[in-house]
């Protein structure tokens, strides 16, 4: 298949602007706001990317990931830990026998800039150490000059790779620059075989927004209508306070309804906000909050 | 993890207990709350409730004589010779005033009118300050609105305007007849009078000279006798296009000025270039903002038939995300319909709907088993001669029909006795430059409907009326050169 620009549906960008506003003043209270919020920290990658990584971080991470907070009974475990390649196997080897997920991102994160071959073996590196879950980026060059093939051959190539692993493409919409263009990479992905599309490195500002999470939403949802398949979501960085999470559960659920409402099918990628969402329960226990001292912050 | 629980968004109602309203209000003339001559007074209540609210005086003819004689005095004696620059002051004063108490206004619009909270909050209070802060600064710059022209005032002014958007409509007549330098005698809807009665309060408090406005509450013949009285120099009307008629005829071979805004049955056209999910929104904000009681609603929908049975899937799935209920609720998206009235008319063109075989859908959501509520509702296929089609129901009710060809299209849309708005949604200019041209309709909204501004000239074509309100052409209807 031959892709070209005149494939794409166009985006309107103040109807998403509007329609986000109206997200945002929803209210969610008591009993299910605690249940939201419980779903919320369900729906977590909790991510460590950092050049200074080292395997007790990631120990201390996956640790968090299995022990969100002791105090408070009944808390669900995070989605997966999100690391670099080279930490699969240490991450794995803590997460075992449990259901947290060990996802890695891969194919020269986070620019992406290396040849298909190399993607392709860090792919299987990953893959090889035990990663549940790929993160790969995509080419974003090659996108904004409008080689679309190439981006969709290079997606359809590492899902082979992955395997049994389900595959997320980011597609750093910070530097897609339009709504428009976040419409199109988001179908490429889809077509290409993405079993989840998400938004950020974390890397570049700005991170997952929105806006920008409606115009995949939505994108998902047509694909949907289209072909009966389900695809997953995950906005990553910049969302670190429960309040912003809570306004993303409320935008996935009035755009895609119940059947996503789980983390099989919407992620976090985030790394403070589990500590956020922890000191909230936990007000709502106590009925006041307790100091950030009581919370690790990795 | 499953989501095992029912996602439900929790009450979160605006308090009303700092809300004051008086069990009774009399009449605002001459700068005071004066008792009726009529010795008259009728209720007015909260449609989502049934809850009395106060009980408001009912004008007879002697009491709106009273009201423009005030306001003649008042335009002869003070306000024609006020320069420009000072009345400025007054009517900024009342936009400020509007913006320090707007919680109060939003809460009691939404009390009286059924409107929802998030819409009284977010529009109908800050576009009616907007208004009054646009227009007194057009007060002293007259002559350069109009070079070598020297437009002068008319006298006194008597509006009339309708419960839809009730601050807001009497911002849009107040704030322009003040600015041009008339004075004014208004007569709010009978069922929605609160707030103009609350703006007659921040006026009197405003040390607005006395007689400069006045406002008089009550019924039809309230709005005729002020229609009718002699001395009465422009009227403003804003409702129905019977009652417009009807004025129309009534001062005929009088040397009274007149602007009509009536009613409307926009067309609101989906072409299948456009953006579609956000042609849904619009769709959607066209026809159920404030209970699809708007004039300009996008009542009647077109859509390109390759893209219908999509558009038609998205909107049902859509429509089963909004909230019916409490006005004051700020997670509501429909709230009360004004009145049993206008309820029963509503659903008397379901019926009809039904009556002609045609697919009618309403979303699942619950409604309230007090007050008046109506769910959102389409009817699909109906035929352009159809009253569904042909007809202003002024209710949350949407049309559907598709088309082909674009001349198709604009025949249709153009085959109706109204002409206030239009919505146009496609992702290609050079479409929406050719349909403006050719839609016979005031307002003409490219990929958005409802957008409204002060700056903006707002008005009709054909029986939705004559005149411009907004902008600098809402000035030329209060002004004569």
């Amino acid at each position: 298949m031959e892709w070209n620009h005149q494939q794409f549906p166009p985006v309107d960008q103040v109807g998403i602007q509007e329609r986000v506003a109206r997200f945002i003043t929803r209210s969610l209270k008591k009993e299910t706001k605690s249940k939201a919020l419980r779903l919320a920290l369900s729906m977590i990658d909790l991510t460590t990317l950092e050049g200074k990584d080292t395997p007790g971080k990631i120990e201390q991470v996956c640790h968090k990931a299995l022990h969100p907070c002791d105090d408070i009974q009944g808390l669900p475990l995070v989605a997966a830990v999100c690391v670099y390649p080279i930490y699969v196997s240490t991450a794995k080897k803590c997460l075992e026998n449990s259901s947290v997920k060990v996802a890695s991102v891969a194919t020269g994160f986070p620019s992406g800039n290396v040849p298909l071959n190399l993607k392709i073996e860090e792919t299987l590196y990953a893959v090889d150490h035990g990663a549940d879950e790929i993160d790969m980026v995509i080419s974003r060059g090659e996108f904004l000059i409008g080689n679309y093939n190439f981006v969709y051959d290079e997606i359809a190539a590492i899902k082979a790779a992955c395997g049994a692993a389900r595959l997320k493409v980011i597609l750093e919409t910070g530097e897609l620059s339009t709504l428009d263009n976040v419409r199109k990479a988001s179908e490429l992905a889809i077509a290409a075989g993405a079993d989840f599309i998400k938004t950020s490195t974390g890397k570049i500002q700005p991170a997952a927004t929105m806006p920008v999470t409606l115009v995949m939403l939505e994108t998902i949802k047509d694909h949907f209508l289209r072909t009966n398949r389900l695809v997953g979501m995950k906005p990553a960085g910049g969302i670190s306070t429960s309040k912003v999470a809570l306004q993303y559960l409320v935008m996935l659920h009035e755009t895609l309804g119940e059947r996503w409402m789980t983390n099989e099918w919407f992620r976090f990628g985030a790394s403070s906000l589990a500590n956020d969402i922890v000191l909230q329960l936990g007000k709502e226990r106590r009925g006041v909050y307790f100091s950030k001292n009581y919370v690790s912050s990795d | 993890m499953k989501n095992n629980f029912e996602w439900k968004y929790s009450p979160a109602p605006e308090s009303t207990e700092h809300i004051k309203i008086d069990p009774r209000y009399d009449l605002f003339i001459n700068g005071k709350f004066v008792k009726p001559l009529s010795k008259t007074y009728f209720e007015t209540s909260d449609p989502a409730t049934g809850k009395m609210l106060a009980s408001m005086a009912h004008a007879n003819e002697k009491d709106v004589n009273t009201a423009v004689l005030a306001a003649k005095t008042a335009y002869d004696k003070t306000w024609k010779k006020m320069p420009g620059k000072e009345r400025g002051k007054y009517i900024f004063r009342i936009a400020r005033m509007i913006q320090e108490r707007a919680r109060e206004f939003a809460i009691i619009e939404s009390l009286n009118g059924g409107k929802p909270i998030r819409e009284s909050r977010d529009f109908d209070i800050p576009l009616a300050a907007n208004h009054f802060s646009y227009y007194a600064g057009w007060a002293d710059k007259l002559d350069y609105a109009f070079p070598n022209r020297t437009p002068k005032s008319l006298g006194v002014v008597g509006q009339i305007i309708p419960w839809n958007f009730p601050l807001l409509m009497a911002a849009w007549k107040i704030a322009p007849a003040l600015a041009t330098g008339n004075t004014v005698v208004l007569k709010p809807a009978e069922t929605t009078s609160l707030t103009a009665l609350k703006l007659a309060e921040l006026i009197r408090d405003c040390d607005l000279p006395p007689g400069v406005v006045n406002i008089v509450t009550g019924f039809g013949n309230t709005g005729a006798a002020l229609v009718n009285h002699s001395l009465v120099n422009k009227i403003a009307f804003t409702g129905s296009t019977g009652v417009g008629k009807l004025i129309q005829k009534s001062i005929a071979g009088t040397s009274k000025k007149l602007s009509l805004e009536l009613g409307g049955k926009g067309a609101h056209l989906v072409f299948d270039d456009a953006p579609i999910n956000q042609a849904v929104e619009g769709i959607v904000n066209g026809i159920f903002f404030n209970q699809g009681h708007v004039c300009c609603a996008g009542s009647r929908l077109y859509v390109q038939e390759n893209v219908a049975s999509e558009v038609i899937t998205k909107l049902k799935a859509r429509m089963q995300t909004l909230i019916v209920g409490d006005p004051l609720d700020k997670n509501t998206d429909i709230g009360a319909i004004n009145s049993e009235g206008q309820l029963k008319k509503i659903k008397d063109y379901i019926q009809l709907g039904k009556n002609e075989g045609l697919e009618i859908y309403q979303p699942e959501c619950g409604i309230p088993t007090k007050g008046f509520f109506c769910k959102p509702t389409l009817i699909i296929g109906a035929g352009q001669s159809s009253r569904l089609v042909q007809e202003e129901i002024f209710g949350p009710v949407l049309s559907i029909q598709t088309f082909r060809t674009i001349e198709e299209v604009i025949e249709k849309a153009n085959q109706v006795p109204y002409g206030l708005s239009a919505g146009v949604w496609t992702d290609k200019g050079s479409k929406i430059f050719n349909l403006t041209s050719k839609l016979r309709a005031g307002v003409i909204w490219a990929n958005t409907y409802n957008k409204f501004d002060p700056t903006s000239p707002f008005g009709g074509y054909k029986e939705s009326g004559f005149g411009r309100e907004g902008g600098l052409h809402g000035l030329q209807p209060y002004l004569s050169f």
